[in-house]
């Protein structure tokens, strides 16, 4: 058991997929100027994810490796398309928020990587514990991010519709640049600087 | 005439590609380095996305919409872009030795790039015609190309500036592109 703690704890900090990796960039700029469309995103990622590491690990020794791109692709593409069915059934406003996003995690380095890097050379369990580590830490990393950007872009917190808490002078002079794409760039920017500065993050 | 002009502008300038729906960041992030190779990868990049969307909008067209299949287009899609690259590839190789290695990892890289799905997805969910989405994916790789080259400039200059050290690497980047989308949000007013 103590190898499944150590792969889920991995991806949670040491080697935190958004900012130690800066991998899968677009989902995380793109999604994150709320908290609702970081939440179903960060939903999305891990359903998806968890999948593809689950069945590339089985098949890890069915897969030629010459063919093994390919063949991953296919597999990814295959969960995210049943991942947009589901959500454009159950949820439909979140669907239609994420837009070509959600398309996009077919492509998206970070779940091509870990299934090349590990699913394909490690044990079911192992790869279990590696895609719940990366999908906590990829959903952490957008919280974060979104947190700020939707605080200072529209002055308040709201989650599906239930109004957290607003500030008092923000709400009614919001900055909206934070919603925009400069403020995704920019609360990115800082917020590594940040890690990087107190230690979190070695080298980037 | 005026709306495939707009159509252009809107994805070179306004709605930049890279800047304002974030697409193809990692070779953004990756090879821009310096402005050459930079600019080269924005060059083969358009070329992938002209020839993919061009084959995608017949595939889309011809094949999935007749036989009611659109549910597959991504599946579809990721393969019309991963042999594309394949040839591109092969094609570098046989004839451009030097670029083909400055390029590296890259190269292959295309395959999965955001960009040229994105505009594909684009085209798709837009119903462009033909012709409106050849416009559209030469806009795309212009927008590209063009923040490409910007922020390989900036970044030989960045080289030889005193950072602080938590802003070292990333950080600086990041903030240079938020800089470069606040600059491109100018271009919102460009009405036609």
């Amino acid at each position: 058991m103590s190898g499944f703690s150590k792969e889920f704890k991995k991806g949670i900090v040491i080697s935190n997929p958004v900012f130690v990796l800066a991998l899968s960039l677009c989902p995380v700029l793109a999604v994150t100027d709320t908290l609702d469309k970081a939440l179903g995103m960060s939903g999305a990622f891990a359903l998806v994810i968890i999948a593809s590491n689950l069945i590339i690990s089985l098949m890890r020794k069915m897969i030629p490796d010459v063919v093994r791109i390919p063949v991953f692709v296919i597999i990814i593409a295959t969960f995210v398309s049943i991942v947009e069915m589901l959500f454009q059934a159950y949820i439909p406003a979140i669907y239609s928020a994420l837009g070509i996003y959600l398309s996009l995690l077919a492509v998206n380095c970070l779940i091509l990587g870990r299934a090349e890097a590990f699913a394909s050379r490690n044990k079911v369990s192992d790869s279990l514990a590696d895609a719940l580590g990366m999908s906590v830490g990829f959903c952490l990393a957008l919280i974060l991010i979104s947190f700020f950007r939707e605080l200072l872009g529209k002055g308040g917190i709201t989650v599906f519709g239930n109004e957290l808490f607003t500030l008092p002078v923000l709400a009614e002079n919001p900055i909206s640049v934070f919603g925009m794409s400069m403020g995704a760039f920019l609360v990115m920017g800082l917020l590594i600087a940040f890690f990087k500065q107190i230690g979190v993050i070695k080298d980037v | 005439m005026s709306e495939l002009f707009s159509i252009f502008i809107g994805l070179a300038l306004i709605n930049n590609i890279v800047l304002v729906q974030f697409l193809g960041l990692c070779p953004v992030f990756g090879v821009s380095k310096k402005l050459g190779p930079a600019v080269n990868m924005g060059l083969a990049v358009t070329l992938v996305i002209f020839v993919s969307s061009t084959l995608a909008w017949l595939a889309n067209n011809y094949i999935l919409i007749p036989l009611n299949a659109e549910y597959l287009h991504l599946i579809i899609y990721l393969l019309i872009i991963g042999s594309m690259v394949q040839m591109l590839e092969i094609f570098l190789k046989k004839t451009n030795a030097n670029l083909y290695k400055s390029f590296g990892i890259y190269l292959a890289l295309i395959a999965t790039n955001c960009a040229v799905i994105g505009v594909l997805l684009l085209n798709a969910d837009e119903s462009y015609n033909f012709i409106e989405s050849l416009i559209a994916s030469l806009g795309a790789g212009a927008g590209f190309t063009l923040v490409m080259a910007l922020m390989s400039g900036i970044r030989e200059k960045l080289e030889l500036s005193d950072i602080p050290k938590a802003m070292k690497g990333l950080p600086v980047i990041f903030i240079t592109a938020a800089l470069m989308a606040l600059a491109f949000g100018g271009f919102v007013g460009m009405l036609f």
